[in-house]
């Protein structure tokens, strides 16, 4: 009996520090800023840039949680971000509506190219439209990679296929599940097409044989925006760390570290800015 | 194969060039489950010793649901515990969301199963003669625990290696508690997994290696522990 009673108080004992001990360990502080993004927005290594010179600036500390975009807007609506940083406008509009987020402000853009095999057998490089190069594809059924993950990507897919009036569907319709870079790798692999923004293209292009074959229609369009969470339908959002971000970003300094990026490696910016409201 | 071998260099490379950014996710990855670890060896050997060794109403059921938890996919315990810590959840308030000592924590659930069932194993290959004439030459209850806990040094140092292998190399629960974020809580896994979705796998590959190294050198000490007295089993060859 002894001996059970020992192990019993003994094991009680340790639960009881083992538990305890991260909470002290964490930092309490409301200098922590949680930032929701996209993955293929930190792919573009853009915020790698962007947010030291924020934290250097303001003191904050930012947790940059790069998820898709479907998870990046459910957490501005259950408030478990500060501030998003997200491309999908069809979906951020309902909840700004809504009231979940505020002061959406569009402030960058890049555009997304139709990338396939050099060869290109679906004849999309002569293509008139963005709706017509996804007519061919669908007509030719050579190989498409979807996203097929609810990213921004993803959405903007759904929304041309729905503009041409198209169903993808078959075979050749391929839904990977995964980032732009592996959804790239995949489409290179099969000599396969694919919808991809053009920064993440760039920087995988030397290892893949795909080519950029469409590209130039308004409708491709990729427009970032930042939004703030809304602090009143939500205790623990940081206001003010919310705020000081949106500001920042909307600002001189951060304009122009966008305008530059990307130059020197590849020659182009990766990213445009919006004229300002 | 020019992949692999591109990832062997890029690995050596990276580990004495000193690559400063390796360096500290490298550290992260030690810490992280070094501590989570540590902290499962403090709650697991006596859980699992007790299980061995004390006779009570439902004990079948625990060893059943210790034994289950080996397998615990550390996603699903990473997702369990997110929705526990993210600001919505009940635990918001404590802000342990995308810190390492949440990843901590979730790697302590997935390695305690671990190392109190192969405790509990290594506590009942012991002969129960053994308590008894410890008891009888008038070993103390501590005594008693520490004299069997010698006995059974081998198993328990597996378990040992068992929890540590387990929370090392996983990334399901450190990637959803943790978020990956860089010069933060990215670890040698979740910064493999973001290397790969970027599709630059000659440094995933590269971080891959590094793990194995790190992981092998840990078990090596361990192993070199375990394996001091030389045991001489009779020829089977």
């Amino acid at each position: 009996m002894g001996l059970r009673a020992l192990l019993c108080r003994t094991i009680l004992v340790l639960l009881t520090c083992v538990f305890l001990l991260p909470p002290l360990v964490a930092a309490q502080t409301n200098q922590n800023l949680i930032l929701a993004t996209t993955t293929s927005t930190q792919d573009s290594g853009l915020l790698d840039v962007l947010v030291p010179v924020f934290e250097q600036k303001t003191g904050y500390r930012v947790k940059t949680v790069a998820v898709g975009t479907g998870q990046a807007l459910t957490m501005g609506k259950r408030g478990d971000a500060d501030v998003l940083l997200t491309h999908a406008p069809a979906a951020e509009k309902p909840l700004v509506d809504e009231g979940w987020l505020l002061d959406r402000v569009s402030f960058m853009y890049n555009d997304f190219v139709v990338v396939g095999p050099q060869a290109d057998p679906a004849q999309v490089r002569s293509a008139q439209s963005a709706a017509a190069a996804l007519k061919r594809l669908a007509e030719s059924k050579v190989p498409f990679i979807s996203r097929g993950d609810q990213s921004g990507t993803h959405k903007q897919e759904q929304s041309l296929w729905k503009a041409s009036g198209l169903v993808p569907q078959g075979d050749w319709y391929i839904e990977s599940g995964q980032g732009m870079g592996a959804t790239l790798r995949i489409a290179s692999e099969k000599s396969a097409y694919t919808l991809t923004d053009r920064s993440t293209y760039l920087h995988l292009q030397k290892t893949l044989t795909s080519t950029i074959l469409f590209a130039g229609d308004p409708v491709l369009r990729n427009v970032y925006s930042v939004m703030r969470v809304n602090p009143a339908k939500h205790s623990g959002v940081n206001s003010e760390g919310g705020k000081a971000f949106h500001a920042w970003l909307l600002g001189d300094e951060a304009r122009e570290l966008i305008r530059q990026y990307g130059a020197k490696e590849f020659g182009q910016p990766l990213f445009f800015l919006e004229t300002r409201p | 194969m020019e992949l692999l071998l591109d990832g062997f260099l890029k690995a050596l490379r990276l580990m004495l060039g000193g690559d400063a950014e390796v360096w500290q996710i490298t550290l992260l990855s030690l810490q992280v489950s070094g501590t989570a670890t540590l902290l499962s060896l403090v709650v697991g050997i006596p859980f699992g010793t007790f299980l061995a060794l004390i006779q009570f109403p439902g004990r079948r059921l625990c060893i059943s649901l210790v034994n289950t938890g080996m397998g615990l996919p550390p996603v699903v315990v990473g997702l369990l515990l997110s929705i526990l810590l993210w600001r919505s959840g009940p635990l918001g308030f404590l802000q342990l969301i995308y810190t390492p000592a949440a990843m901590m924590m979730a790697q302590v659930v997935i390695a305690f199963p671990i190392v109190a069932g192969l405790t509990m194993a290594a506590f009942q290959t012991l002969n129960p003669q053994l308590a008894m004439q410890l008891l009888g030459i008038g070993a103390s209850r501590w005594q008693l625990l520490w004299l069997l806990g010698k006995e059974a040094q081998l198993p328990l140092l597996a378990a040992v290696m068992a929890g540590f292998g387990g929370v090392i190399s996983e990334v399901g629960s450190v990637m959803m508690v943790g978020g990956n974020i860089k010069g933060q809580t990215r670890v040698l896994t979740t910064a493999t997994v973001l290397e790969t979705q970027k599709g630059n796998f000659a440094i995933a590959i590269a971080l891959g290696l590094i793990l194995l190294t790190l992981s092998f050198m840990v078990n090596l000490v361990l192993t070199s522990l375990q394996q001091r007295q030389q045991i001489r089993w009779p020829s089977l060859s």
